[in-house]
Formats: C-alpha cells, structure tokens, sequence
C-alpha cells in the first residue's frame, strides 16, 4: 500500500497533465491551474519541514561544538531575526525585512557571492586552456578564435576574424547544443514515461516492478 | 541679395505638386477584411485579418459590433494586418469592421462575417508533437517489452557512471564523506528526478561500504523525497541503522546562500567525493570550483548546455546531457531501465532521420515547381 497508493497517483496524475497538454478548453487550463496551486500548497508544508531540518541540522552542530559550529548559529539568528520582523512588521514594499534585511543583507551577499564567479571563471579557463591533449587544443584553438573575434582589436588583426568567430559559434558549437538539446529531451520524455509507468522507481527508494 | 534669400526660403516651403494632390485623397478602406474564431485555444478570442489596399492610411481602427452595440476597440498601426480581440464573450456573435484613417478622412471597410468565440477540445497545432510522442513511446515500451523477454542489451560505457564504484570506494579508504548535491531545480524538474534517482543507488552503495553521505539541499520538497531515498536506500542495503537524519538537510532556498553553504561544508569537511547532479545555473562554477581546490574526485551531471563546460572543466567526470537521465538504469543495471535506454536510441535516430529527410526537403523546396514540399515541412514546426 505504501507503494501502490503513491505509483498510483503519478500514473493518474501523469496521464491527465499529458492529455492537459493537448486540451486548451477551459477545463483543461483550470486543472492545470488547480495541480500547480497545489503543487504550490504541498510547497508550503515541505517548507515546514525544511525549516525544521534547518533548525535541527544547525542546533546539532552548535550543541556537539562540530568544526563551523559559529556559522550555524549567525544562521540560526538570522532565522529567528527574519521570522521574528517578517511576523511583527510584515513583508510588503517599505517593510523593515524588504528595507534593511533584503536591501542591506541579502542583495549585497548575493551580489559578492555572484562576483567570485569571475574569479573562478579565470582559474577554470586556466586549467582548461593548458593544451594537454588534442582536445584541450581545440578547444583553445577555438576559445582563441571567438574572444578576439568578439573585441575590436580582432577585426583590426584580420577583418574576417569576426566572421570566423561567428561560424564557430553557430556552426560547429550550434550543432554539438542542439545534439545535446535532442538527447536531453527524449532522456526527459523517457524518464517521465517511466515514472509515470512506475518502471522507475527511484524516487521511491527503488523496489521490483 | 534679400529678394533672393526670400526666393530661397520660399523655395524651400513648397511641397511637390503631387504630394499636395495624395494628401487630399481620401484613403481606400483595408479590404478582405476577416474575423474567425481563434483556433486551439480556451476561447474568448477572435482574430482579425485584412489586407491594406492604401499605402496611405496612418492608422487602423477596429470596431466591434456585440450585444453591447457597436464600438470602436483598438487602434492599429499601417503596418499591422492582424488584430487579436480577447475581450469577447463565448458564444455570443460579432461584427468587426476596419477603417482606414488619414489626416481628418476615416474610410470604414465592409463589416465582416459574423463570427461567435467559443473554447477547444483538441488543440490540432500539436498534433506533430502527438504523432512523434506516440511513436517515441511505442519504440520505449517495444524495447522494454523486450528487455523483460530476457534479450540481452548492449549499452556503452559511461565512464562517469563507472566511477561511482571507485568514488565511493575511495571515500570509505580515506574515512571522508560523499557530498551529494541533487541540483538546485525543484523536484517538477525532470534533471532533478533523475538525480534523485541516482541518489538512490549511490546512497544504496554508500551504506554498503559503509562511508559517510551528505545531501545538502535548495528545495524543501525535493529535501523530503532525497531524505526519503537515502532512508531506503540504508533499509534496502540492510543497514537502516546507519541512516542519520542529519546526512540529508535543507540548507536555504537561495541560489546564491545555498551556493556559499555548500562551498563551506566542502572546505570544512573536505570530502572524499563529490557529485553535482540535477539542474544548476549560475553557481554551477562556483560549487565546482571550490570542490577541485578541496582535491576531491568530483563527478558532475546536468542537462543544461550552459553549465556543461563548467563542469566539463572543473570536474573529473561529467554526464553529458542524457547520460544523466541514463544513470540509473546503468548503475541498477535493471532489464526494464536498460530496455528504455533502447528506446530513446531508436527515438534519436528518427529526430536524425527527420532531420536528414528535412533538409532535404527544404533544398526541394525552393524549386518553384516543387515549392509544395514546404506544406510537409511546415507539419514539423512547433506553434
């Protein structure tokens, strides 16, 4: 039963969202409106008990002194801190919470976070422009090619290296998306198919079909 | 000097003879005017079409004659020849007419055929999508139907998949943790399915070896479903002992603060392995990264074509695209999963067969005398 009631709700489930798929009446849309609200509302309780893992995960490592442990509880104040101005003054535009913790917290963490991205980008294309092998090279090669055919000073060295760099980008890069593009979504298809199916059953800890 | 400047200026505010002589014209009406109701969609929509019979006219107006009386719903640029109307009522008729306006000159066209909105029961632009749909399925099922008669399937190696084994091996060895990140898509995404899938036979092999697993998660569902797998996984290896509740844990909903969280779990922890699997966006690079400075042996899957050269270059191995979604019938080696794989192999090679007949087609097509080929091809677009 443990098993049966949930494949039974996916097959159900999967077959009227791919007829919905078909359908434009009424009907079908307001389903389809009904299973993402609810999508939405079975949300809100995963986000009870998330929070609850978050607490849980963060109080045991303050309590057992793991390595880190003083991150965890900047954490766990900024939950409380959150929770404690979002209950007592509300959420909307003008709000403490959108003032100070969203304008003056979460933005300028986000945008550091967001900023180390080029450092890395630098030392990936370091580490993978070292032409070790035939397709290092190539791709170097190719590397090469588009950043000088994309700046000015390209045009300047050879007038058609703009042109070069654009036939690299929508020829032989456009073709290797697009094959990637094809497989990714018959795998999609399949693997749905065999969920809704109940072949797959992964998400349910395995078990025989 | 100045009767000649007077000349000049006067010159120069006089228009051509024959501009004065268009403007005065009043504009023709637009002609062939057509009003149907919108097809494949859930009604209140009708749709307009006409031709502009006059290069002249500078606007469009649109008069829609209801239960309400006629009235005057929209202005159109010359250029536009279409006109959606999504403020009607199902089942109810109406006339349309157009005018062409002009300077102070408003020319009403003919009105149009009656024409009432009304909803959809199959929408007949996607049924190339249904046609290829249901032979992608019959080729699955055929190839499992198969599979379950016992023939043997040849699949190739996937190097990533194969090291799983040694991934894990290696942890146990060193006495560090897995770090598993199941993506930061929600569970409604087919990647992060996949990865959950995957999730369980790494767990399945982690409590085997009996090495520690970490599955920091974005999305709270997809934290309840990952925390439900692992269990299962430990109960179905035989050590449902060895589950701690802690080793999966939702982390945050942000894209970013989930990224610094899980980079500082791998500096502090400095895992054995890690597997970046499922949907990544922008800190596909920033995890992958922080994972190859920590030296552990990292194995990265997406099906996003942009994050692909991240992981490509900072990970050991990488699932390209589908080998994602083939990991899991590769790791169980399941007859059933491994019939699918079939499958989609013989559904690829239609998409290039299609693609070869395709652009054979258009070659055709453009020979006037076989222009008509442009009608077939014309089955195969998406609207």
């Amino acid at each position: 039963m443990k098993r049966t009631i949930p494949l039974a709700i996916v097959l159900t489930m999967g077959i009227t969202m791919m007829v919905q798929f078909f359908v434009p009446h009424p009907v079908s849309v307001g389903y389809y409106d009904l299973t993402t609200r609810w999508i939405r509302i079975v949300g809100a309780f995963a986000l009870v008990l998330g929070t609850g893992s978050f607490i849980m995960f963060h109080s045991d490592k303050v309590r057992r002194r793991r390595q880190g442990w003083y991150y965890s509880i900047i954490s766990l104040v900024a939950l409380v801190v959150t929770t404690v101005i979002g209950l007592g003054w509300g959420i909307r535009p003008g709000s403490i919470l959108q003032n100070v913790i969203y304008a003056n917290f979460l933005v300028p963490l986000n945008a550091s976070m967001f900023a180390i991205l080029a450092f890395y980008m630098a030392s990936a294309a370091y580490r993978a422009f070292r032409a070790r092998t035939k397709e290092a090279a190539l791709l170097l090669i190719a590397a090469f090619i588009v950043m000088l055919g994309m700046v000015p000073i390209g045009a300047s060295i050879w007038g058609k290296l703009p042109e070069l760099a654009e036939w690299v980008l929508s020829v032989p890069n456009m073709a290797a998306k697009r094959a990637i593009i094809f497989g990714v979504a018959l795998g999609g298809i399949a693997t749905s198919l065999k969920v809704i199916l109940g072949i797959e059953r992964g998400w349910l800890g395995g078990g025989k079909q | 000097m100045i009767p000649f400047l007077i000349l000049l200026l006067a010159a120069g505010q006089t228009a051509p003879p024959e501009t004065t002589a268009a403007v005065l014209a009043p504009p023709a009406p637009p002609v062939a005017v057509r009003a149907f109701d919108t097809p494949n969609d859930a009604g209140k929509s009708i749709t307009l079409r006409w031709s502009a019979a006059d290069t002249l006219a500078r606007t469009w107006l649109i008069e829609r004659t209801g239960p309400e009386g006629p009235k005057v719903i929209a202005t159109s640029e010359p250029g536009e020849t279409n006109y959606l109307d999504e403020e009607v009522k199902d089942r109810i008729r109406y006339t349309y007419r157009i005018a062409a306006v002009a300077g102070g000159d408003t020319v009403w066209s003919a009105p149009a055929a009656a024409v009432a909105s009304t909803p959809q029961f199959f929408n007949t632009s996607r049924v190339n999508i249904l046609i290829a749909m249901v032979i992608f399925f019959a080729l699955v099922v055929y190839y499992i139907e198969s599979a379950k008669k016992g023939k043997n399937l040849f699949v190739r190696r996937i190097a990533g998949l194969d090291a799983v084994e040694e991934a894990v091996g290696r942890a146990t060895e060193m006495g560090k943790p897995i770090v598993y990140v199941p993506g930061l898509g929600s569970v409604a995404d087919i990647a992060t399915i996949a990865s959950l899938n995957i999730l369980g036979e790494v767990a399945k092999k982690v409590a085997q070896y009996d090495s520690a697993l970490l599955v920091p998660n974005r999305d709270p569902i997809v934290y309840t479903v990952a925390r439900e797998i692992v269990k299962e996984s430990y109960t179905k290896a035989g050590r449902p002992d060895a589950f701690r509740q802690d080793s999966v844990f939702f982390v945050t909903s942000e894209q970013f603060a989930y990224a610094a969280a899980v980079d500082g779990l791998m500096v502090r922890e400095k895992p054995a392995t890690n597997f970046f699997l499922g949907m990544f966006w922008a800190e596909s690079l920033v995890l992958a990264e922080t994972g190859a400075t920590t030296g552990a042996i990292q194995i990265a899957g997406t099906d996003s074509v942009f994050q692909l050269p991240f992981f490509i270059t900072a990970c050991d191995y990488t699932l390209i695209g589908e080998e994602l979604y083939a990991a899991s019938a590769y790791l169980s080696r399941e007859p059933l999963l491994l019939g699918s794989l079939k499958g989609q192999d013989y559904g690829k090679m239609v998409i290039l067969l299609t693609l070869v007949v395709g652009s054979a087609l258009l070659l055709l097509s453009k020979v006037p005398a076989l222009s008509f080929f442009s009608n077939i091809l014309g089955f195969f677009s998406t609207r």
